[in-house]
């Protein structure tokens, strides 16, 4: 590196560009020739806090996954924007749904107008990088990896381009759910939320359009901790909605970079935590802990109507840094189950 | 200097050399150490302002080989400047804006045109490690987040002209704040696209990461500038990607 000075570097990087060309036109004919039998379908992606459809088919598929890296400026809190780098234009990314055994073919193209470079790494991927070095690609650029699903779970995916901590930190996370072979059990809802934090100068709600604050950030200092990328897209008209009775399902993540979730629903009990979001499950659980880039499936059946509150419980980043959200639960009341009226009042 | 300001640059019949300044070179502490944690930098000579749209016209006109449409693909993809109105037509861009969208290969054979070359990663960075008063600037959280704060603003469709931020102690403008650029060697820098890996991982792909563990790790803007060139590949176009030249000391 120190040694070089002015020498044009033309033929080489010619000569590389070429074998490059030449090696990768080699390796994607073979592995055509191998995924070749399977039928092939696009996934549907979906925005936050939705959830792709369950998977019906009892065999394995080609599944050609389509992402954008996208570079967006919204509110991060009412009257304060934040520049938000995203997967699909949300926060977190789009959510992928495949079964067990699946081929993903994953396309990535970073949008032209975006400033930075980004790839993405799947943590349900087994293979060096995750996907990161086959991704790395330009503002403009697309670039396409395929790995085979071995694992069942739910996964987190983000981007791991130099300086990782900050993309992460502006928003560049978001998950795959591998569904085992056998299926998973029906439910009636099911929704896609994900813990992260974030860092600015100014303190929560300052106003104005925030940057990202770098030191805030090594420090792991946030200004904001949020589900969903801002303080209110689970509350209010974007409250998550169940009936009394609902089987509800939750495909929870924390996307980081810094600050593991510790996560509960206020006026619920978790019928089953699928710790860590694998297989195994724990039953009666009022709170679990969910590390950066890590998840949990958790279900519950809401017993009584009203709004369950969903938060982090180291409860100062509810209550001070977003980190609330808003389950609105509709149905007959149960007085047996819950008496809505204190006591002393309804005496008299 | 007064050459290039006197000169209208839309007039292309307008003869002037580009202004270069010289920089007497030194000891450059390295994001990327791969021989050592600085690195010694000799004298050279570097272009005082990122190549322009008129400048890149008058070099399309003399050489049509470099023509958007007639250069090779190899050398350069569809988005060869592809923001331009035709191959002879920079608007709606302004004439004093930076020239984007330009491949390596084109921006090489540019300045060979200047009689210099693009200036290596470590040039470039020498350069860019100063401000208007101190030739190392990157100790100061004030000014790392001055920078960095370009990196996160969104692109920009018509970038404003070049030479509007104040000069650097050595002269130079824009190598902040306006556009990326190329250098010569930027794809010899052996960094591996995954950022995290470290230690152990000593091969070439990913001795570039194990450096960054080392480097100048709180300076986000220049790993960015890595992860960017990083990339990219030799006939890429980037419309937020330009160029300026160098060469050797006089």
């Amino acid at each position: 590196m120190s040694k070089l000075q002015f020498q044009p570097r033309f033929n080489r990087a010619l000569l590389s560009s070429l074998l490059l060309a030449i090696g990768s036109l080699a390796a994607m004919s073979a592995w055509a020739d191998a995924a070749a039998d399977l039928p092939v379908e696009t996934a549907e992606l979906t925005a936050p806090p939705m959830v792709p459809a369950p998977i019906a088919r009892k065999t394995p598929a080609k599944v050609i996954v389509n992402l954008t890296t996208e570079e967006v400026i919204r509110e991060i809190t009412p009257g304060t924007k934040y520049m938000f780098w995203t997967f699909g234009g949300t926060v977190p990314g789009k959510m992928i749904r495949v079964r067990q055994g699946d081929t993903v073919e994953l396309h990535l193209k970073n949008l032209p107008t975006s400033k930075v470079p980004h790839n993405i790494d799947l943590h349900a991927v087994s293979g060096p990088g995750g996907g990161a070095p086959q991704t790395l690609i330009a503002p403009g650029k697309d670039a396409t990896f395929t790995f085979k699903a071995l694992n069942p779970g739910l996964y987190v995916y983000h981007c791991a381009t130099a300086p990782v901590a900050m993309h992460i930190a502006n928003g560049m996370y978001g998950m795959i759910l591998v569904e085992p072979e056998a299926g998973m059990a029906p439910v009636d809802k099911e929704y896609y939320v994900m813990q992260g934090d974030f860092y600015t100068p100014g303190a929560f709600g300052a106003g104005g359009l925030q940057p990202f604050d770098m030191q805030r950030s090594i420090d792991e200092n946030a200004s904001y901790i949020l589900f969903n990328g801002a303080s209110n897209s689970l509350t209010g008209k974007n409250a998550l909605t169940a009936n009394v009775g609902d089987k509800v399902r939750l495909y929870f993540g924390s996307g980081g970079p810094n600050v593991a979730s510790n996560f509960h629903v206020i006026g619920a009990i978790f019928d089953k935590v699928y710790h860590e979001g694998g297989l195994k499950y724990q039953e009666q659980v009022q709170t679990t802990t969910v590390p950066p880039g890590g998840s949990t499936i958790v279900e519950f059946v809401p017993k009584v109507p009203g709004n369950l509150t969903l938060v982090d419980h180291a409860l100062s980043r509810a209550f001070h840094k977003g980190a609330i959200g808003i389950m609105s639960v509709s149905g007959e009341e149960h007085p047996e189950i819950y008496s809505k009226a204190a006591t002393a009042k309804a005496e008299h | 200097m007064k050459t290039a300001v006197a000169c209208f640059a839309f007039v292309l019949g307008c003869l002037h050399a580009a202004d270069y300044v010289p920089i007497a070179g030194g000891t450059l502490r390295t994001a990327l150490p791969m021989d050592g944690e600085t690195v010694p930098v000799a004298a050279y000579q570097l272009r005082s302002k990122p190549v322009t749209n008129a400048e890149f016209l008058r070099f399309v006109l003399a050489n049509p080989e470099w023509q958007r449409g007639k250069a090779a693909t190899l050398y350069a993809t569809s988005a060869y400047l592809s923001q331009w109105h035709s191959a002879s037509d920079f608007a709606p861009h302004a004439p004093n804006a930076p020239v984007t969208n330009v491949s390596w290969f084109a921006a090489s054979a540019y300045c060979a045109s200047e009689g210099a070359s693009l200036p290596s990663w470590t040039q470039w960075e020498f350069a860019a490690a100063a401000d208007a008063s101190r030739k190392d600037a990157r100790n100061d959280p004030a000014w790392r987040a001055q920078i960095l704060g370009w990196y996160e603003k969104p692109s920009v469709e018509r970038l404003p002209d070049v030479g509007l931020h104040p000069a650097n102690i050595y002269g130079v403008y824009d190598l902040h704040q306006l556009i990326w650029e190329w250098v010569d060697d930027f794809n010899g820098l052996f960094v591996t696209v995954d950022s995290r890996a470290q230690g152990e991982q000593k091969v070439f792909e990913t001795c570039g990461a194990a450096s960054l563990s080392l480097g100048d790790k709180e300076n986000y803007a220049v790993l960015m500038r890595i992860a960017l060139l990083a990339a990219l590949n030799g006939q890429d176009s980037v419309g937020s990607l330009g160029f300026r030249c160098a060469k050797p000391a006089q």
